[in-house]
């Protein structure tokens, strides 16, 4: 939304400069227009019919009325509360866990893997050229009870012998680490690609010892990357079912099994309109004060 | 981590040992052992790829020397990690850390090892690099020459034993790199620190160091001041990349008292020193500042042009190149043999000057002129970056005497 307001910017010029013909002058707006015609079909009228839907009354029987019914709100958060929360420590754990893994990844794709940097690349992003469906399907069958990875875990008694993995909620968490480890290492790696490597010279070279000079270099000016992916991997994985449906149990349901079966099994479309959108804010309110907490230079 | 040593120690030199760096099969520095007495500025010179900047590196233990030792005084500091050295480096580009104010970028070195209360300390570093006032900025809202002064300051803060500096000046215009040799000059006599400058640029070499070391190809040419240097280069490649020179090859015909007389395609020159026995190959030169372009009647024997009785070398030849810059007027000689001889005039007014078309002999003091060591490597001729001391000149005089 800010490209929008700050169109017209383009075009100022100082006071001095000669005008510019009025064709050209159009050129900006005629460049947003696309993009703003496909926001406003597909995201600001959907996004309002989302908000009236959530405020109506009646049945699929009688048909529904608009009738302002704000109680809603406070019903799908008593409701299904257990489920918002354990959503956001799912999706919370699943991005520490992207962090973990894919930093260290993204650090040595950047900084040592010399010619073999683009191969690391393409690898990282391979998982993309299957369906997600396929991707997650394909985990049920590595995670299950006479899969290899249970045998192995519980043959050095990390498992109990009577254990599993599949249908718990660790399941569903390496799953949607696995989903959305790309989101987490590409803007991991673009901003850590674009740092000085003489910069690690200079710190080493004023008495920082390699772990001091990664947490007052590295680590700083990686931090545009880290918020990036971050929000790319948590945002996604906070709204997603398709991991608890295929990895996880019916009682470790996230929002978004929730939404998911009250708009197409129970056609409860109120209810769920309104989890719709509590989950939007709730997540954008997040996401302001975390980008506000660690980002704030960089990204605002 | 050793607390920077200058106290416990006093000075010390910092000696380099037979020390070789070889990336793969390329030898960039071959063997290279000298000495920078503490507390001198002293500058490692040549064209890019000569090994200067390598050499620097292993003093700051960002490469590791494939054999030979670096010494402080006669501490063996080859396997100490940069940050365990009392040795700061200013960079190039000044990798200045982007992320962090000025303030924090000067009291980083500090910082790292564990100091408290550096607003102070900071405080006058940036006076001293005349930032005062510009310590909450970013390095990205400084000009270049801000810039260099943060990497100096940054390094200096830590009082290191051994300043390094790679071609700090390198990426600032003219006229800010000759204010801020002069600043650096200042700053080192301040400090007292030992300096030890690598640049391709001789002028900046030549007004900053106490002594310069010229290197190529991995080996050190000759090491000397720069007074040293320019009047009595050893080699041919020292005599061209320091200034210009006009060489001259030939045989020794026999020695008179302190001289060697040398004959030049018939011509018979007087070289100072002993060159050998007669019939040995011998090589010398003369600065074209050195030598004087006097008219001449060729009829007559190159010994008769009216000269002064100092002026006992004299070579025949016809001007074949006039250029006045101002300062000097600088001529192009032909010999008989097709060499071509520079001679440079200072404009003190008063003498017609020569045309080209113009008999003349190129006359000068046997005491000006410089034996040259056969050089192993090849001149500098086609050296790109290897700057002229004088004004510019007309490329035909490019490679003096080759």
């Amino acid at each position: 939304m800010t490209a929008v307001l700050s169109a017209p910017v383009l075009t100022t010029e100082p006071a001095d400069e000669p005008p510019i013909p009025p064709a050209r002058r159009r050129v900006p707006y005629l460049l947003l227009l696309p993009g703003l015609l496909w926001l406003a079909v597909f995201f600001v009228v959907p996004l309002l019919t989302l908000v009236s839907t959530s405020l109506q009354t009646g049945s699929l029987e009688e048909g529904y009325a608009l009738t302002f019914n704000w109680s809603i709100y406070g019903h799908v958060w008593t409701t299904y509360g257990s489920q918002l929360l354990r959503s956001l420590v799912y999706a919370g754990s699943a991005t520490v866990l992207a962090l973990v893994i894919g930093y260290p990844l993204a650090y040595a794709i950047a900084l040592k893997a010399g010619r073999w940097r683009n191969l690391m690349l393409i690898l990282v992003v391979a998982p993309f050229f299957t369906s997600f469906l396929l991707r997650t399907l394909a985990w049920k069958i590595v995670l299950a009870d006479d899969g290899w990875v249970v045998g192995a875990l519980q043959s050095v008694g990390l498992l109990s012998d009577t254990g599993r993995l599949l249908a718990t909620p660790a399941a569903v968490v390496l799953g949607l680490t696995y989903n959305f480890l790309p989101f987490m290492v590409l803007p991991l790696y673009a901003s850590l690609e674009k740092m000085d490597p003489l910069l690690l010279e200079a710190a080493g070279d004023l008495h920082a010892t390699p772990m001091t000079a990664f947490r007052t270099v590295t680590w700083p000016l990686s931090l545009p990357g880290v918020v990036a992916g971050t929000l790319l991997t948590f945002i996604p994985a906070a709204g997603d079912f398709v991991n608890v449906q295929f990895l996880g149990t019916p009682n470790s349901q996230m929002i978004g099994n929730v939404i998911e079966s009250r708009f197409l099994t129970v056609l409860d479309y109120p209810a769920a309109a309104a989890l719709s959108i509590t989950v939007m804010v709730g997540v954008m309110l997040l996401v302001l004060a975390y980008v506000r907490r660690v980002g704030a230079r960089e990204l605002l | 981590m050793p607390e920077r040593a200058r106290g416990e120690h006093g000075p010390r030199d910092l000696r380099l040992v037979g020390l070789r760096k070889a990336f793969g099969s390329a030898v960039a520095v071959d063997d290279l052992s000298l000495t920078v007495p503490a507390g001198s500025f002293f500058a490692l010179l040549g064209p890019s790829g000569c090994g200067k900047t390598t050499t620097l590196r292993m003093v700051a233990g960002l490469e590791t020397p494939t054999a030979g030792q670096v010494l402080l005084g006669d501490e063996d500091i080859t396997a100490r990690r940069p940050y365990e050295r009392p040795v700061n480096t200013v960079f190039q580009s000044y990798a200045l850390f982007p992320h962090l104010s000025v303030e924090e970028n000067v009291a980083f070195g500090l910082r790292r090892r564990g100091r408290k209360n550096v607003q102070g300390v900071v405080a006058e570093m940036l006076a001293m690099v005349e930032l005062a006032g510009f310590g909450r900025r970013r390095p990205g809202q400084l000009s270049g020459g801000q810039q260099q002064r943060v990497a100096v300051a940054r390094a200096l803060i830590n009082e290191p034993e051994v300043l390094l500096l790679d071609e700090p000046l390198g990426a600032l215009d003219l006229k800010l790199r000759r204010q801020m040799q002069l600043e650096l000059k200042r700053i080192q006599t301040e400090v007292g620190s030992t300096f030890v400058h690598v640049t391709h640029d001789q002028e900046e070499a030549m007004t900053m160091a106490d002594t310069i070391a010229v290197m190529n190809s991995g080996l050190v040419e000759q090491l000397g001041s720069p007074r040293e240097l320019y009047e009595r280069p050893a080699t041919r490649y020292v005599a061209n990349f320091l200034g210009q020179s006009n060489c001259l090859d030939g045989s020794v015909v026999g020695i008179q008292g302190d001289e060697t007389l040398v004959e030049v395609h018939g011509v018979r020159l007087l070289v100072p020193g002993r060159l050998g026995s007669p019939g040995a190959a011998a090589s010398f030169g003369v600065r074209p500042e050195k030598a004087l372009a006097l008219p001449w009647d060729p009829a007559l024997p190159a010994d008769a042009a009216g000269r002064d009785a100092a002026l006992r070398n004299a070579v025949p030849g016809t001007v074949t190149d006039v250029s006045f810059t101002g300062l000097s007027t600088q001529y192009v000689v032909r010999t008989a043999w097709g060499q071509e001889l520079g001679v440079f005039t200072q404009n003190a007014g008063g003498e017609a000057p020569l045309q080209r078309g113009d008999a003349v002999v190129v006359a000068w003091r046997p005491e000006h002129t410089f034996p040259l060591a056969p050089s192993t490597t090849a001149p500098p001729g086609g050296e790109p970056d290897a700057p002229a001391l004088g004004p510019a000149v007309p490329p035909t005089m490019a490679p003096l005497g080759s």
